[in-house]
């Protein structure tokens, strides 16, 4: 497959991501947009390296993982916790925190 | 021995162990620390050789970050020497007068004693530091115990006055930085590796325009430090809302900052620069000189209108650096030791009166040498030494500062005489609306004689007003040498006396 | 430094008795340091402390007399070097005393009037409360003025200038509690700093263009300025005068500080302080002789106070401001006299001492009419007095003759070769000075007349009475100066062939023969004399002042409206600048200040709306923010 196809696939799923982002109320979906648009992100960095002969795309998509890994837990935490006090996922919510 | 490493440690030490003491012997454990400051200065001062040849004497350079040349190195002249000594007297004498001043606010007492031991460490450090990164550093540093002082135990208006005082010095401080990381690029170009070692810049050649940006955004810090017309506003403020020790320290040593600058880095690392603005700067020292005063006479603030004094006291200092004679530049250093006892003591009675009545305002006192005579006595000194009456320390600085100013620019010498009159005038005035007349009852009831603490604190200050205006060649010895040095540096010579070819 | 040395070598160094000349300085400078430092612990004994030193100064001064007598007239000047004062460059000013026979002389006119006053104030400030300071301020001035006469630069002498005006400021305000005095006070500090600024100008272009600040060294050097340099020089050292002298512009202070204790206005504002003016003339006499438009200035100045003075004493009913009045007038003949140069210099400074006598014992005089009235000064409730006190009467009318000029007492001597002296300058001026002289002689026998003569009008609790022996005693002495001083100088002490050495001294040959002039002077007093006599010893004086009076009464019972002219032109101009200013530095200065940090307070708040907590709109935020970022980096690399 050329480079073209994994670009592509890596854009959609971004956009797929950002969309569900910016148009999910519930934490959990938008939550995972997030991981969606990271993973593509890393799907766009193993194919570069792939394609350039370098690790160094594929060890940032490690780091990636790594961070996404630490996030997903402390992300999770979070939301677990609001929806405990206020039996709610949904962000528009939480809009305590402003001006 | 490393002096000056150990007077900018010993404050720190005593900070920590007043933090230890709290706030029951947090004042006694400060006031022995400020001595014993004090007393390691004298020494030093003592050590001092006033005609070695060398620039700096007790140097000490370690490295810091050799990343980009920046060094903790330390040394002084005969200028910065006579104003660390003046510093550090002044430390333990406002803390022994303001002993209560601390008191009775939501801030504790050991907060006070730390802040203005820190406040010392790093006066001395500023004027110590040959590095310019070094100075870079403690003149920024330096604003954070005083911002806390005016901030956390000034009058009523602290929060506006801390911050504007914060952020005129951060204003000025930045563009210093600008200028700062200009002459590194500068130094790295023409030696190869950047430095900030003051002596190594020294040596360095600008091109026309560069020389004068750099200059620009040294002085601009150092104006506004001074603080010259008009970026004087903050002073006011700052100097009114603080307590009397704290403003003493503001105005008496950390104002300093900006006319040391002026005679350590401006002249000798920009001195074509230097000559270049001096026209402009002489022009501002005029305004300073009779704007202050104009001002301080129309002020009915006591507190406020010993800060304008200071801004007409201040445009003398700058026209003595920048009339680029001996005289001028001997005198206006000597006027900046000076400006700091009569300021103290004029600060400081004035704390003591406020703190009696609970006002700051020149209307609600009249008749205070009825009830209060020693009072109202050590106030004329502090007044009369402030108009530099001759006898006192301050006329000799002043007469240096005229005298100097008038073999090059006499024109500009004889305007800056008005400064004479009017000081007489805003002196005066308030001596007479606070102390003359028939005491009010409220006068009456609150206001006491001085006690022997304030005796104690304002005697010393008194004390060497006078003694400096009959043998100020103590200092002056000591300031010569280092202001004959920094003529070379610029390459001026004093104009020599015309008496041959004006014969008519 | 060369110059230096040289005027070192122009005068001996001080060796034997006059090395002892700093003791001048240091006796009264200890005297008042004690008493200021010592606090309460010293009120019992500190007056009488305070009179010994300023005796024990007289005594110092008699001594170096003495000693001074011994020698050959040129070795007569010395000086004493005590330290290096100030060292910077090439300005170098040693803390040292020139003592000579100009020097001298004023340190005897001061220490022995001086010392006359301190016994006097012994009963005059007896029930004062702040005694012990009073005696103190005394010191304090002898101190001051006796720096002002012996230094040997003109930057020493200033401090002793300034020393001696802030005695002044002390002492004319010493009854703070009263505003009027308290003001008056700061009124006489400020008009002397005016001069004082005349003072340093000349220093400093003496240093300048010669650089040097010593007499020795300027007079030597003073022929080779250029004539435009030395005129500057003798106008600034003119206004330096004016203001310690009461001159006009700057005379108007002097009239005011009459309300400082009487021993005060005798020994400062009439025999030693305001005659530094004439002084500092005369020790600058080489630049003046050089420089004839200066001269001209000094004669013009003179000519105008002495006329002004004696016209404002004619209208006075306050027995010291008449007095005052009178004083600015006498100086002003001796600004006058020196201004005429070397005919002039030696008679300006015989005249100060004769007056410095004669004046000081009138002021005492006056002192002790009220301290028998109550401390009324208002000459119309006087009158008669002279039956119930009887040696005020006696030693004020020998004061009275002596500044009237009737020979032989001691005014007529000095006064008479003033007059031949300004006749030798000119009809002119020689005419000014006669009409002063009948002027004089009208007020001078009004204040008689209204004090010692007519009825009594005293108010109704008032009983006077011979004031006591520490009073009288030193009038006693003062009266004997005031007949015999003028002769004693002239014809014992030689004052001419005394003063020649260090003012130089020049015959009038012009000025019209004595067989014309006396005579013509004699009768000119008597005329003025007899008018006032008439009018006020023959006629009833009423209470109350006249209301319906000529205009120039009327603008001299207001000082020539020299106050108002202040007020006008000075004061209010400077208060509304004052006000201004701090509008301005409020408003504007600041307000720019404030205004920027007020505009980025205001565009904070709306930009803080952004902020609003929903987690998505910042999400699409962020997207359009990293799209702009892509999309700039596109068109950059495109372009």
């Amino acid at each position: 497959m050329s480079m073209n196809s994994y670009v592509m696939l890596s854009a959609v799923l971004f956009s797929i991501g950002a969309v569900g982002v910016l148009t999910r109320r519930n934490a959990i979906v938008a939550f995972m947009s997030v991981e969606m648009m990271l993973n593509a992100a890393n799907l766009a960095f193993v194919a570069f390296a792939k394609a350039n002969g370098d690790l160094t795309g594929q060890v940032v998509a490690f780091f990636v993982m790594v961070v996404a890994a630490a996030e997903v837990v402390v992300g999770l935490a979070i939301i677990m916790a609001i929806f405990r006090s206020r039996h709610s996922a949904s962000i528009d919510d939480v809009s305590l925190l402003k001006y | 021995m490393p002096w000056l490493t150990l007077l900018i440690v010993l404050p720190l030490v005593g900070a920590v162990v007043a933090w230890i003491a709290g706030d029951r012997l947090a004042r006694q454990v400060g006031l022995i620390a400020a001595l014993a400051t004090f007393g390691v200065a004298l020494a030093m001062g003592i050590a001092y050789q006033a005609s070695s040849t060398s620039f700096l004497q007790f140097t000490e350079t370690h490295q810091w970050i050799p990343a980009f040349g920046a060094s903790y190195s330390v040394g002084v002249d005969g200028i910065a020497l006579v104003l660390i000594l003046m510093s550090t007297i002044l430390v333990p004498i406002t803390l022994l007068a303001g002993w209560h001043e601390m008191e009775g606010g939501q801030a504790t007492i050991k907060g006070y004693i730390v802040l203005t031991l820190v406040l010392e460490s790093m006066m001395v450090g500023v004027f110590a530091a040959t590095d310019v990164f070094l100075f870079y550093v403690f003149f920024e540093a330096i604003l954070i115990p005083m911002y806390f002082l005016i901030g956390r135990y000034g009058g009523p208006k602290r929060q506006y006055a801390s911050i504007k005082f914060l952020v005129y010095s951060l204003l000025g401080g930045l563009l210093m930085l600008a200028s700062l990381i200009g002459l590194w690029v500068q130094a790295k170009q023409q030696l190869g590796h950047g430095t900030f070692d003051w002596a190594t810049l020294s040596t360095l050649k600008f091109d026309g325009s560069t020389e004068k940006w750099l200059f620009a955004g040294f002085f601009v810090a150092f104006a506004v430090k001074a603080p010259l017309v008009p970026v004087h506003t903050w002073l006011p403020d700052a100097a009114a809302e603080a307590t009397p020790g704290s403003a003493t320290l503001m105005v008496g040593v950390l104002d300093k900052i900006g006319t040391f600058g002026m005679l350590r880095y401006l002249l000798v690392l920009f001195p074509a620069a230097s000559l270049w603005a001096t026209p402009a700067i002489i022009v501002l020292s005029l305004i300073s000189i009779i704007y202050g005063a104009l001002l301080a006479i129309g002020q009915s603030d006591i507190k406020r209108l010993i800060a304008y004094t200071s801004i007409s006291h201040f445009g003398f200092i700058t026209l003595g650096i920048f009339a680029f004679t001996s005289q001028g530049q001997s005198g206006a250093t000597l006027y900046m030791v000076n400006h700091g006892f009569s300021t103290a003591a004029l600060f400081l009675v004035a704390g003591f009166l406020i703190s009696r009545r609970g006002s700051r305002f020149i209307e609600d006192f009249g008749g205070v040498n009825k009830v209060a005579p020693l009072m109202a006595g050590t106030f004329l000194l502090a007044g009369l030494s402030s108009l530099a009456l001759p006898g006192m320390s301050s006329f000799v600085s002043e007469f240096l500062v005229l005298q100097g100013t008038f073999t090059r620019y006499p024109s500009e010498a004889v305007i800056a005489t008005t400064g004479i009159i009017l000081a007489a005038l805003y002196i005066l005035l308030m001596y007479q609306r606070t102390m003359t007349g028939m005491p009010s009852d409220e006068v009456t009831s609150t206001v006491t004689e001085l006690n022997k603490r304030e005796l104690v604190a304002i005697a010393p200050v008194i004390a060497v007003i006078i003694a400096l205006g009959f043998v100020p060649q103590t200092l002056l010895n000591i300031i010569n040498p280092t202001v004959n040095k920094t003529m070379q540096v610029v390459a001026v010579a004093d104009p020599k006396p015309a008496v041959e070819g004006t014969n008519s | 430094m060369q110059i230096h040395m040289q005027e070192v070598a122009a005068l001996a160094t001080a060796s034997g008795v006059s090395s002892m000349a700093w003791l001048l300085i240091a006796l009264p400078l200890a005297g008042a340091t004690i008493l200021l430092v010592g606090g309460r612990r010293t009120n019992a004994w500190g007056h009488y402390f305070a009179v010994l030193m300023a005796l024990a100064t007289f005594v110092v001064a008699v001594i170096l007399l003495t000693d001074m007598l011994g020698k050959a007239p040129e070795q007569r000047g010395v000086v004493i070097s005590l330290w290096d004062w100030i060292a910077v460059g090439s300005f170098h000013v040693p803390v040292a005393l020139q003592l000579d026979q100009l020097s001298l002389s004023f340190v005897l006119l001061i220490t022995s009037v001086g010392s006359l006053i301190h016994i006097y104030s012994l009963g005059y400030m007896e029930h004062d409360e702040n005694r012990r300071k009073f005696f103190a301020y005394l010191n304090f001035f002898f101190a001051a003025m006796l720096t002002l006469v012996l230094a040997n630069n003109y930057l020493l002498l200033y401090v002793g200038w300034e020393g001696v005006g802030l005695a002044s400021y002390l002492l004319i305000g010493f009854w703070q509690h009263k505003p009027s005095a308290a003001t008056a006070a700061k009124k006489a500090f400020i008009a002397n700093r005016v001069g004082d600024v005349g003072l340093s100008l000349a220093i400093m272009m003496m240093f300048t263009l010669v650089g040097t600040v010593t007499f020795a060294g300027v007079s030597a050097a003073a022929p080779k300025v250029s004539d435009h340099w030395l005129t500057l020089i003798g106008l600034a050292l003119l206004l330096a005068a004016c203001g310690k002298s009461a001159q006009f512009p700057l005379q108007s202070w002097l009239l005011d500080a009459m309300e400082g204790p009487t021993p005060v206005s005798a020994l400062i504002h009439a025999a030693t302080m305001v005659t530094a003016g004439v002084y500092l003339i005369a020790r600058s006499h080489a630049i003046f002789d050089l420089a004839p438009n200066a001269q001209h200035a000094v004669i013009f100045i003179g000519g105008i106070t002495l006329l002004m003075g004696a016209i404002i004493g004619t209208a006075k009913d306050d027995i010291k401001k008449a007095l005052a009045g009178s004083t600015m007038s006498q100086i002003g003949y001796m600004i006058l006299g020196t201004g005429l140069g070397p005919v002039g210099y030696v008679f300006a400074l015989f005249h100060l001492i004769t007056h410095g006598f004669f004046k000081a014992g009138m002021f005492l005089g006056a002192g002790s009419v009220m301290h028998g009235m109550h401390d009324s000064v208002d000459m119309r409730r006087y009158g008669a007095l002279r039956k119930s006190m009887i040696i005020t009467y006696i030693t004020f009318g020998l004061g009275y003759l002596a500044i009237l000029g009737i020979p032989p007492f001691a005014g007529f001597w000095s006064k008479d070769e003033i007059i031949k002296a300004a006749f030798d300058k000119s009809i002119f001026v020689g005419l000014i000075t006669l009409i002063g002289a009948g002027v004089t002689a009208f007020y001078m026998t009004r204040m008689m007349a209204m004090t010692f003569f007519g009825k009594a009008r005293w108010e109704d609790d008032v009983h006077p009475h011979e004031s006591p022996l520490t009073m009288t005693v030193p009038m006693m002495i003062l009266a004997v100066g005031s007949a015999f001083g003028g002769m004693a100088l002239l014809f014992l002490g030689n004052i001419e062939t005394w003063l020649e050495p260090v003012v130089g001294f020049q015959e009038a040959t012009n000025a019209p023969s004595a067989a014309i002039l006396m005579p013509s002077t004699i009768l000119i007093v008597l005329i003025g004399a007899y008018i006032g006599f008439r009018k006020y010893a023959l006629q009833e004086v009423p209470v109350p002042a006249p209301v319906n009076v000529s205009w120039a009464t009327v603008a001299a019972r207001k000082d020539l409206y020299g106050d108002a002219i202040n007020e006008a032109v000075l004061m209010r101009p400077g208060q509304w600048l004052t006000r201004t200013l701090v509008f301005f530095d409020s408003r504007f200065v600041d307000g720019v200040v404030n205004g920027s940090a007020g505009l980025i307070g205001v565009i904070a708040s709306v930009m803080r709306r952004l902020q609003n907590g929903f987690a998505r709109s910042y999400a699409l935020t962020m997207l359009i923010g990293a799209g702009l970022l892509v999309a700039v980096a596109l068109l950059v690399r495109m372009s």
